[in-house]
C-alpha cells in the first residue's frame, strides 16, 4: 500500500506581509513552514505505516526551497519525497496545482504492483491560502472518493472508516474502500516531532527526487499561470474582530457560563 | 573558511529549539523549583536521542559522533531554555557516552554504550573528591586488584547526574609512581553491591540537574570494566574533559543567548521616560556587549567542534571556548537581570533563574581559573603559533 501525502511549504503565519504593488505575499526574509495540517496528515500516513505497513510518499510543488519541508517530512518517517519544481509550474492555482499533482501520483502509481492500494492525505487547508480546495480537485483528477474535514481514522482490511466534521456541528460517520483521497483536520492527531537519528537519516540515508515538466508532460495548457483559472484581485491578512460577551448572574451561574463559552471555543 | 550551517545542522537546531520551546520550557521553572528533572520530558528527551547525540547509530545514537558541531548546536538550545537540561544530556553525552565510544572495547559498548546512547541508563563522570577538585590528581578513592577483579574504596562528591545515573565511569586510585598518583578509570554500573549515593545537594542554580555525593565500599569491578588501561586514567580524564569542556561551552552558549534574548524582548517593551528602554545608551550598550560575549564563546565552541572533528589537537581552543562562553553567559545573565531592574530579581521572569543557573558554567568541570591555567601552560610550552 501507498499513501501519498501533499505537502506545501507555507510562510510562518505571524509573520505575513503582503507587498502592495504586486499584490502577492512577501516570502523574502520569512522563516518558511510545513503547512501545520500537512504535519497531521504526514503523521496519520506514519501511523498507518507503523499499523499496517505501507509505504509514505510526501510530495510537494513549489520552488527549489521547498526541499527543506519535504526533508522535514522525510525527518519525521517518511520514505520516499518528491519535488514537483519547474518555472512552468510557477504561478498555478489550486486547479492547475491538484492538476500537477495529480500527474505525479499518476506516474509514481505506474511502478506499483496494485495500482489502487492507495491513499492520499492532505490538510484540510493551507494556512496561508485558506482554500482547502486542493484535496478535492486532486481527488477528482485522480477520479477517487474523497472523504474532507476528517478528524477520525480507522483502517480495517482495506476499508477505511473515517469521521469528518460537517457544517462545524455535525459528525458523519463513512466507511469507504481504497483508493481514496482524505483531507484531515488539526484535532484528527498530534503531529510527531523528527528524532535526531531521523534527522541524520533524512540528509543521509533518503533523497528528494525532483520531478521536472520535462518529466510529467503535462498538458501545457493545465498547469501554471496558464492552467490557473482563479484571478488573484486582493491578498489581505484577515482582521482579527474581537468578540465582547458580558456574563451576569451569580458567582457559580457566571463562573459556569464563562466555562462553557470557553469549552464551546475550544480554549478549555 | 565557512561559517553557515549545513542543511543538515540548520534543522537539527530547528527542531531542537521547536522541542525544547515545546516540551522542555514550560516545565523548566517547575523543576527548578523542585530541584527534579521533569519525567515526561525525559522520556520525550530519550526519544529524540538527546541522550545519544554523539554516538554512532549502531550504537543506539543519533549518529552525530563525526559532528560535533551539531552536538554543540543540540545542546546549545536544550540550554537555551534549561541549563540543568543542558547539563544532564550535555554530561551524560560528551563525558560518559562518548568517551566509551572513543576509548571503550567492543565488548564496554555492547554492555554500556548503547544503554546509554538509547537513554536507558544516565551516565556520569566521577572525578571530584572532597580533597580532589582543580587537584585532579588528588583523588584517594582506591582500586585494589583482586584475582580478576578490582575492589573500589572511597567517595566522590558533586557528581553531576550522580544520584540518577546507573553506569560510571570512576577515577580511581590504583598505586603509585614515585611521587605520583597512578590513576585508573573504571565503568561502575551502579547495581553493584557496596555501591550508594550519599547526599544529593541543595544548589543555588541548575538545581533540577542532580548532583550527588557516591558512596563505594567495597565494590567490585571487573577488570574488562577498565577503561582504556590501568595507570592511563589521569592522561585520559584530561582527554574525556577536553570533549566535556566542548559541551559546557555549549550549554553556556544557550543560556548567555537566553539572557540576550530575553533581554532585548525586555528592552523593547519596557517603557520609561516615555520611550523603550532599548533607545538609552545605557542599555544599548549592556545587549552590545552581551552579544559580543556570547557570539565570541559560540564561535570558539564551534571551533574547538571543527577541530575535534578534523582530529586536530582541540584541548586548548576547548578550554579557551568554556572559559569564554561561561563567563560570557554569566555576564549575559547579570546584565538581563540589570536590565529587567526589579522585575530581573523576580520568580515570574526567568533572567533570575538564568542569573543562578550561570554561575555553575564557570566552576565545574574546571573553574575558570582552571582554563587559564590549561591555556597558560600551553602557550607558554609551545608558544602563541599554535593557534
Amino acid at each position: 500500500m501507498k499513501v501519498f501525502v501533499c505537502i506545501k511549504q507555507v510562510p510562518g503565519v505571524s509573520e505575513v506581509r503582503i507587498d502592495p504593488k504586486t499584490n502577492t505575499l512577501v516570502r523574502e526574509g520569512i522563516p518558511s513552514i510545513i503547512n501545520p495540517y500537512d504535519k497531521n496528515a504526514i503523521e496519520l500516513a506514519l501511523t498507518i505505516k507503523e499499523e499496517n505497513g505501507a509505504e509514505v510518499i510526501a510530495i510537494s510543488m513549489g520552488p527549489p526551497q521547498a526541499e527543506e519541508i519535504l526533508r522535514e517530512a522525510l525527518s519525521m518517517g517518511v520514505d520516499k519525497a518528491f519535488l514537483l519544481t519547474d518555472k512552468a509550474f510557477a504561478g498555478a492555482d489550486t486547479l492547475a496545482t491538484s492538476y500537477t499533482l495529480a500527474l505525479a501520483i499518476k506516474r509514481i502509481l505506474k511502478s506499483a504492483k496494485n495500482k489502487k492500494d492507495y491513499l492520499v492525505i492532505l490538510g484540510a487547508q493551507a494556512i496561508d491560502g485558506d482554500t482547502g480546495q486542493v484535496g478535492p480537485e486532486l481527488a477528482e483528477e485522480l477520479d477517487i472518493p474523497q472523504i474532507t474535514y476528517v478528524q477520525k481514522f480507522e483502517l480495517k482490511e482495506n476499508k477505511i472508516i473515517v469521521e469528518r466534521i460537517f457544517r462545524t456541528e455535525e459528525v458523519v460517520i463513512i466507511e469507504t474502500q481504497l483508493p481514496a483521497l482524505l483531507s484531515v483536520l488539526r484535532e484528527i492527531n498530534i503531529p510527531r516531532f523528527p528524532t535526531m537519528s531521523g534527522i541524520v537519516d533524512a540528509y543521509t540515508k533518503k533523497e528528494v527526487i525532483s520531478l521536472d515538466a520535462n518529466e510529467l508532460k503535462p498538458d501545457k495548457r493545465k498547469i501554471g499561470l496558464n492552467g490557473s483559472m482563479t484571478e488573484v484581485w486582493k491578498i489581505f491578512i484577515p482582521e482579527r474582530k474581537a468578540e465582547q460577551i458580558i456574563i451576569k448572574g451569580t458567582n457559580e451561574e457566571i463562573a459556569q457560563e464563562l466555562c462553557r463559552n470557553l469549552k464551546n471555543d475550544k480554549i478549555l | 573558511m565557512d561559517f553557515t550551517l549545513n542543511e543538515q545542522q540548520k534543522m537539527l537546531k530547528k527542531i531542537t529549539r521547536e522541542f525544547a520551546e515545546g516540551y522542555i520550557a514550560p516545565v523548566a521553572e517547575e523543576s527548578d523549583q523542585n530541584s527534579k528533572l521533569d519525567e515526561k520530558v525525559f522520556q520525550k528527551m530519550k526519544e529524540m536521542n538527546y541522550f545519544g547525540t554523539c554516538i554512532p547509530e549502531e550504537y543506539g545514537g543519533a549518529g552525530l559522533h563525526d559532528d560535533t558541531i551539531s552536538f554543540c548546536i543540540v545542546t546549545e538550545e536544550i540550554g537555551r531554555v534549561d541549563a540543568s537540561w543542558g547539563i544532564t544530556t550535555g554530561v551524560h553525552c560528551s563525558v560518559c557516552a562518548y568517551p566509551i565510544y572513543k576509548f571503550g572495547t567492543e565488548d564496554q559498548r555492547q554492555r554500556f554504550l548503547i544503554d546509554l546512547a538509547k537513554g536507558n541508563k544516565v551516565g556520569a563522570f566521577c572525578l571530584t573528591e572532597a580533597n580532589a577538585g582543580s587537584d585532579a590528581g588528588g583523588v584517594q578513592l582506591g582500586a585494589v586488584k583482586d584475582g580478576d577483579e578490582w575492589i573500589l574504596n572511597g567517595s566522590k562528591i558533586f557528581a553531576t547526574n550522580g544520584g540518577i545515573a546507573e553506569t560510571l565511569l570512576v577515577v580511581a586510585k590504583t598505586g603509585e609512581k614515585g611521587s605520583r598518583k597512578e590513576l585508573t578509570i573504571f565503568i561502575v554500573d551502579t547495581n553493584t553491591p557496596g555501591y550508594s549515593v550519599g547526599v544529593k545537594e541543595d544548589k543555588l542554580g541548575v538545581r533540577a540537574s542532580n548532583t550527588s555525593e557516591l558512596v563505594f565500599q567495597d565494590v567490585h569491578v571487573p577488570q574488562e570494566n577498565i577503561l582504556g588501561k590501568t595507570g592511563e586514567g589521569f592522561q585520559l580524564s584530561m582527554k574525556i574533559l577536553d570533549f566535556g569542556r566542548i559541551s559546557i561551552a555549549s550549554q553556556c552558549v544557550g543560556l548567555g543567548q537566553a539572557a540576550l534574548e530575553a533581554s532585548i524582548k525586555y528592552s523593547n517593551e519596557r517603557i520609561q521616560f516615555g520611550r523603550p528602554i532599548g533607545r538609552f545608551q545605557g542599555i544599548q550598550w549592556k545587549i552590545s556587549d552581551m552579544a559580543c560575549a556570547v557570539e565570541s564563546g559560540r564561535l570558539l565552541t564551534y571551533k574547538a567542534a571543527y577541530m575535534c572533528d578534523n582530529g586536530m589537537d582541540y584541548s586548548l581552543v576547548s578550554a579557551m571556548a568554556k572559559l569564554v562562553a561561561s563567563e560570557a553567559a554569566m555576564k549575559a545573565a547579570h546584565s538581563a537581570v540589570q536590565i529587567h531592574g526589579g522585575y530581573g530579581l523576580m520568580k515570574a521572569y526567568p533572567v533570575e533563574r538564568y542569573f543562578r543557573d550561570a554561575k555553575m558554567g564557570e566552576i565545574y568541570e574546571g573553574t575558570s581559573e582552571i582554563q587559564r591555567l590549561v591555556i597558560a601552560n600551553q602557550l607558554l610550552r609551545k608558544g602563541a603559533n599554535i593557534l
